[in-house]
């Protein structure tokens, strides 16, 4: 296997054409524009479709027709054009469609900066646009885990007939890093659509249609009511989480994204220096991984959430662990990336409450 | 006995929804004995829209698919580059849809040359809504936000949509038509017979405006609604073909 060292961005493009996806609908937005230029090029090359659409808005909505289709659809952008997929992630939702949405975020509201940011946060984990449903919510911290991330969102696309999001960020999505790609020699394997896709009739079948329209309440709440099985069921079989020195740590730090990173810097440095912390990190941000945390729960009196926002992840943290866990924050906002020392001076202060066991 | 007259096969057995009067069922006939005649109800993955049209999907006898308010023409797209060439890929849009709040999607489309077919109905009217101003509202027409009627100072002048896509380089055909007595809807007829076979033929993007009648939120009966349309409607929005760039044997 050789090893290429490439930019993020470039990185989710290769992953996806990699998984199967031939049909890629994007539209210029800083810092994610790599990706579309990488798709631009590459997808030619494999015989796929690339369209630069005329805003985020119609890039959603080819996704959504190409899915009607049966094909693996994707479409990518930044913070303000995740705002503006808002809708068609919704229709995408309600019609069951299967489709990855990539969210490179950067500095927010408004059209904020284009700095790294984790402040899509609630907008990604809890269905963003209208109505009642959720989307699976997958977020790497490192290259090579973005293009296991990549192929396992596609996975749970097909398999849930779902929009998924894959959150990284503007840090993630710039860095470059060496990765390997499982090149195999079979085509990836994706799940049959043979049995709702819309390819014509051919004159042997009755014809289909893909709608999330439903003018009657109880046909309506029917509807609904499938949907949030589907969610159950995903939120008992899709929880993923890492946890760093679960073995001997007292208390846990929390990060996801590309701020785990830098918290596990600061948590490998606190530990040399005695404090007995580890570090827990969310892979899907939903489903949230409760089960990882409140099987902790026993273990420690204390979590420190370390995000790129104000604080959203930790409502999550919150609502997983009983009362008897502090749950303490230390955040940074509008593109401002903390370094290790930081975080490493914030371990050190909250160590100083924990009571060693 | 061999029958003189049968229903078209491009259309399902389930009663319509529309008011009566309302020509929108005639433009889904017109359009579904098109697909049968050129045998493409088979072939044939269509797109409805946000409007009184939403529910063709359960009148045409073909695969259907539903798009959000005004962005038929980018799921067209996604689905068209998502099929094999074989398949027709059409949108059926209202004008509060299409030139409204799908303005952009329906220009880029049109730019872009999709190989698409779109039926756009303007009836000069939000008809599922209510009766609210469409871009496409005459100045002067009463509407439930217009209730003095259109004014152009106030609230701009109609947009006349095929002029307006025939400026394009990329739209092969373009025309206009009215479904307001028998011999339009022929002609009708005959502009969307070829609007799917050049489709057919991998010509390009095509693109058929039908002057359309709303007897409810015009407030007139069913014919003098048909009247209306081919005094005043036809007046502001002259039928004819606007662009036309297909080989000779497609014509
Ligand atoms: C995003 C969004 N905005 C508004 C609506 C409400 N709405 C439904 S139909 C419609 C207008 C349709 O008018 P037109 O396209 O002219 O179709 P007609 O009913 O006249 O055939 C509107 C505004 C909606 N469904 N979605
Ligand atoms: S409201 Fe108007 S456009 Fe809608 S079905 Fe009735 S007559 Fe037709
Ligand atoms: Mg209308």
């Amino acid at each position: 296997m050789t090893k290429l060292l490439m930019k993020g961005n470039e990185v989710i493009g290769e992953a996806a054409i990699q998984a199967g996806c031939y049909h890629f609908f994007g539209y210029p937005i800083t810092p994610q524009s790599e990706l579309v230029a990488y798709m631009a090029k590459r997808l030619p090359e494999e015989g796929g479709t690339f369209v630069q659409a005329e805003s985020e808005v119609a890039a959603i909505n080819m996704v959504y027709g190409a899915a009607s289709a049966g094909v693996r659809a994707m479409t990518s952008s930044s913070s303000p054009g995740f705002s503006l997929k808002q809708e068609g992630i919704s229709y995408l939702a309600g019609a069951e469609l299967p489709a990855v949405i990539v969210n490179v975020a950067r500095g927010g509201p408004g059209l904020g900066n284009i700095q790294p940011a984790q402040s899509d946060y609630f907008q990604a984990t809890r269905g963003g646009g209208h109505g009642d449903y959720y989307t699976p919510v997958l977020a790497p911290f490192t290259l090579q885990e973005t293009i296991e991330l990549t192929a396992e969102a596609f996975r749970l696309a097909d398999v849930y007939r779902t929009p998924v999001v894959l959150l990284t960020d503007g840090l993630l999505g710039q860095m470059m890093e060496p990765v390997v790609f499982q090149q195999s020699s079979t085509p990836v394997q994706t799940e049959s659509h043979n049995d709702w896709a819309l390819q014509g009739t051919g004159g042997i079948r009755a014809p289909r249609s893909v709608t999330s329209l439903e003018l009657n309440a109880s046909g309506l709440e029917k509807r609904n009511l499938k949907l949030q099985e589907k969610y159950q069921l995903i939120n008992q079989s899709e929880q993923q989480a890492d946890v760093y020195f679960a073995e001997d740590a007292d208390w846990f730090v929390t990060a996801y994204g590309s701020v785990a990173r830098t918290a596990l810097s600061a948590v490998k440095h606190a530990r040399s220096e005695g404090v007995n912390v580890g570090l827990i990190r969310p892979v899907s941000l939903w489903p949230f991984p409760t089960e990882t945390y409140s099987a902790l729960c026993e273990k420690t009196d204390q979590i420190l959430v370390v995000e790129m926002s104000a604080g959203q992840m930790i409502d999550d943290v919150k609502l997983s662990v009983n009362s008897s866990v502090e749950v303490v924050f230390y955040g940074r906002m509008g593109g401002a990336v903390p370094d290790p020392e930081e975080i490493f001076d914030v371990i050190i202060e909250n160590a100083k409450g924990v009571p060693k066991k | 006995m061999k029958p003189v007259f049968t229903k078209t096969a491009g259309l399902t057995d389930k009663p319509t929804h529309y008011c009566p009067g309302c020509t929108h069922g005639v433009i889904h006939r017109l359009t579904a004995e098109v697909l049968e005649e050129l045998s493409l109800i088979g072939q044939t993955v269509g797109v409805a829209s946000v409007g009184c049209s939403v529910l063709a999907y359960d009148y045409f006898n073909c695969d259907m698919t539903q798009a959000a308010h005004g962005r038929a023409p980018a799921v067209a797209t996604g689905l068209k580059r998502a099929l094999s060439d074989d398949k027709i890929v059409f949108t059926y849009q209202g004008d509060g849809d299409l030139a409204s709040i799908g303005i952009g999607e329906i220009i880029h489309a049109a730019a872009r040359n999709e190989n698409i077919t779109v039926i756009f109905v303007n009836n000069a009217i939000y008809g599922m809504t209510g009766g609210q101003m469409a871009p496409t509202t005459l100045s002067g027409q009463k509407t439930a936000t217009t209730p003095e009627g259109r004014s152009p100072e106030s609230e701009g002048s109609p947009i006349r949509v095929a002029e307006m896509l025939a400026t394009l380089d990329g739209p092969r055909y373009i025309e206009r038509v009215s479904v307001h007595d028998q011999k339009h809807m022929l002609q009708a007829k005959k502009a969307l017979k070829r609007a799917f076979k050049a489709q057919k033929d991998l010509a390009g993007f095509t693109f058929v405006e039908l002057l359309s009648t709303c007897p409810t939120n015009w407030g007139l009966s069913p014919q003098d609604s048909l009247n209306w349309l081919s005094l005043h409607l036809s007046a502001a929005y002259p039928p004819g073909v606007y662009k036309n760039t297909l080989d000779r044997e497609v014509q």
